[in-house]
């Protein structure tokens, strides 16, 4: 579509606000995480690394973390497998009964986190999950799974089912067949859904909230209840290290997949 | 079975006596699916019609409450202001990741995808540092030569900060049904005499409608269910349902009112998400024909 000039700058001046908008308030944490002062009142006085280094020493916010990497690594794995049969169920079901059970197994997308959490936390307190690492895996998975289901079926809508026939035709078993053919087609629609579900896990909030005790927090509901109580610059800390470590993966994974779409040409 | 076997299916797919397979292979998910959504949604409805004893009672006491009415209603105002900032910053933005050469698209796309990705809570307490009375919006005025403002606990402030958090679930569907939009279309409407404005409004904004109607039924329901952003920016004069929600159960132990009103929250979900789907696909499908 062309543009008078005028229209064209405005555009722009807009476009380059909205990303400013978008990025800029998250890189905030990063001044802050270096505060000489305990507190987070701008602008930071004084330079020190103490922030870090409690993250790192104190048993609160390093349990945490590793709570949170535990937890998030059980549900990538085990939304991972269950998203994955999933897809491939529905992808080889009828239409009607698919669209039917795919519906229902995005439910959790949209259901709102509160009401969610209310309920998980009243039957919790009825099987005594509360404040259990299978209690958060297993309300992780489900919240994790559509993103795996999503991620998968969209590789299997493109994936050419003659394939499968050809590998079976040419004397294949249907093991044989999956692992050397589908498998590696569908490979990086499963991938993607690993990191999701990882990713799902590890920020997950309002379910945690509710199902938390002081035996088993994760990550977020640490930061949660630090930035409710006082004003301690450790989340600051806890924010850039997560901020560097989501751009480096992402980076990271776009250079991949730059790499691999040039290789194929 | 088989002989409602539709015809079209090809003939490897549905072996005769294995139609039951691809359902065996979806039975792990449902039975997680049952167990951790589906029973305990049942146990809130439930118990939002039997605590303290059976009947509507926590339903009229919910709309009988002016209280609540207003919450209920600011809920909605404060999503639709949302969604309000989201469509008219998404439009502009996505627009222009169609419109630009891949390298500044990439950047572009980084720009929303990276906030998408980074932590919620990370994302929340950077807005609770910006906006804070001693926070750094408050402090570039007051260097400026200008007095506070108060934005934290405000209705603004959690407008602001829930916009920033939802505006790349609107970008990403606006661009991605403009990215489909055929441009000849709108070079035809010029080469008729049409001014670019006219053209513009005519036949470009039409055809995107789709994308704007995905992403703001998306943002809507999404900003319906919001609680750590008002929880964190907000004060009690923006109270959102979901922290009532919460404060019923956690502080009060009124489980009948609080589920009852999730169960308020979660019909009108699920009521939005029926209504806009019909019009949706009709659109998708339009757009498809020509």
């Amino acid at each position: 579509m062309e543009m008078k000039p005028l229209t064209r700058l405005v555009l722009g001046l807009v476009c380059l606000l909205v990303a400013i908008w978008l990025v800029a308030p998250t890189l905030v944490v990063v001044p802050m995480s270096f505060n000489g002062n305990k507190s987070l009142a701008f602008p930071p006085q004084g330079f020190s690394w103490q922030w870090y280094q409690n993250f790192a020493t104190n048993p609160e916010w390093s349990t945490s973390f590793l709570n949170s990497l535990k937890v998030a690594s059980i549900v990538a794995v085990l939304a991972t497998v269950l998203g994955t049969l999933a897809a491939f169920g529905l992808d080889r079901m009828k239409a009607r009964p698919a669209s039917l059970l795919r519906m229902l197994m995005l439910t959790p997308m949209v259901v709102p986190g509160v009401v969610l959490a209310i309920g998980i936390y009243a039957v919790y307190l009825d099987a005594q999950l509360v404040g259990t690492l299978s209690g958060f895996v297993l309300a992780h998975t489900i919240l994790a799974l559509p993103f795996v289901l999503i991620a998968v079926s969209a590789n299997l809508e493109v994936f050419d089912r003659r394939l499968e026939t050809a590998a079976a035709s040419l004397g294949a078993g249907a093991l044989t067949t999956f692992r050397t053919v589908t498998l590696p087609l569908i490979l990086p629609g499963i991938l993607s859904g690993l990191l999701f579900a990882f990713a799902t896990s590890f920020d997950e909030i309002i379910v945690s909230l509710f199902i938390t005790n002081p035996y088993l927090k994760t990550l977020p509901v640490q930061i949660f209840s630090s930035i409710t109580r006082d004003a301690d610059p450790t989340v600051a800390a806890v924010g850039t290290i997560l901020l560097c470590a989501t751009t480096i993966l992402i980076g990271a994974g776009m250079l991949l997949l730059g790499r691999e779409r040039k290789g194929r040409l | 079975m088989s002989a409602l076997e539709p015809t079209t299916q090809p003939a490897a797919a549905v072996r005769p006596g294995r139609a039951w397979r691809p359902f065996a292979l979806t039975l792990p998910a449902l039975v997680l699916l049952a167990a951790v959504i589906g029973y305990p949604l049942i146990t809130i409805v439930l118990r939002s019609l039997s605590e303290p004893e059976w009947g509507a009672q926590n339903y009229v006491w919910f709309f009988g409450a002016p209280v609540n009415l207003a919450v209920l209603q600011r809920t909605f105002t404060i999503s639709a202001w949302v969604t309000l900032v989201c469509v008219v910053c998404a439009y502009p933005y996505a627009y222009l990741m169609t419109a630009v050469g891949p390298r500044i698209r990439l950047v572009l796309v980084l720009c929303v995808l990276i906030p998408f990705w980074v932590s919620g809570v990370v994302r929340t307490l950077s807005w609770v540092i910006l906006l804070q009375d001693s926070g750094v919006i408050n402090s570039l005025l007051r260097s400026a030569g200008f007095t506070g403002i108060r934005l934290i606990r405000t209705q603004t402030g959690v407008v602001i900060g829930m916009a920033q958090v939802l505006l790349p679930f609107m970008i990403l569907p606006l661009y991605s049904v403009m990215k489909g939009i055929d441009l000849k279309l709108v070079q035809a409407a010029r080469s008729l005499g049409a001014r670019p404005s006219r053209a513009f409004f005519t036949v470009y904004l039409p055809l995107s409608l789709p994308g704007v109607y995905a992403g703001a039924i998306i943002v809507f329901i999404l900003a319906l269910g919001f609680y750590i952003t008002p929880a964190l920016l907000g004060g009690p004069r923006s109270t959102m349902l979901s922290t009532l929600v919460q404060t019923q159960v956690l502080s009060l132990l009124q489980w009948g009112r609080g589920g009852a009103m999730g169960v308020v929250l979660l019909v009108t979900t699920f009521l939005l998400l029926a209504l806009a789907a019909p019009v949706m696909r009709s659109r998708h499908r339009e757009a498809g024909r020509r």
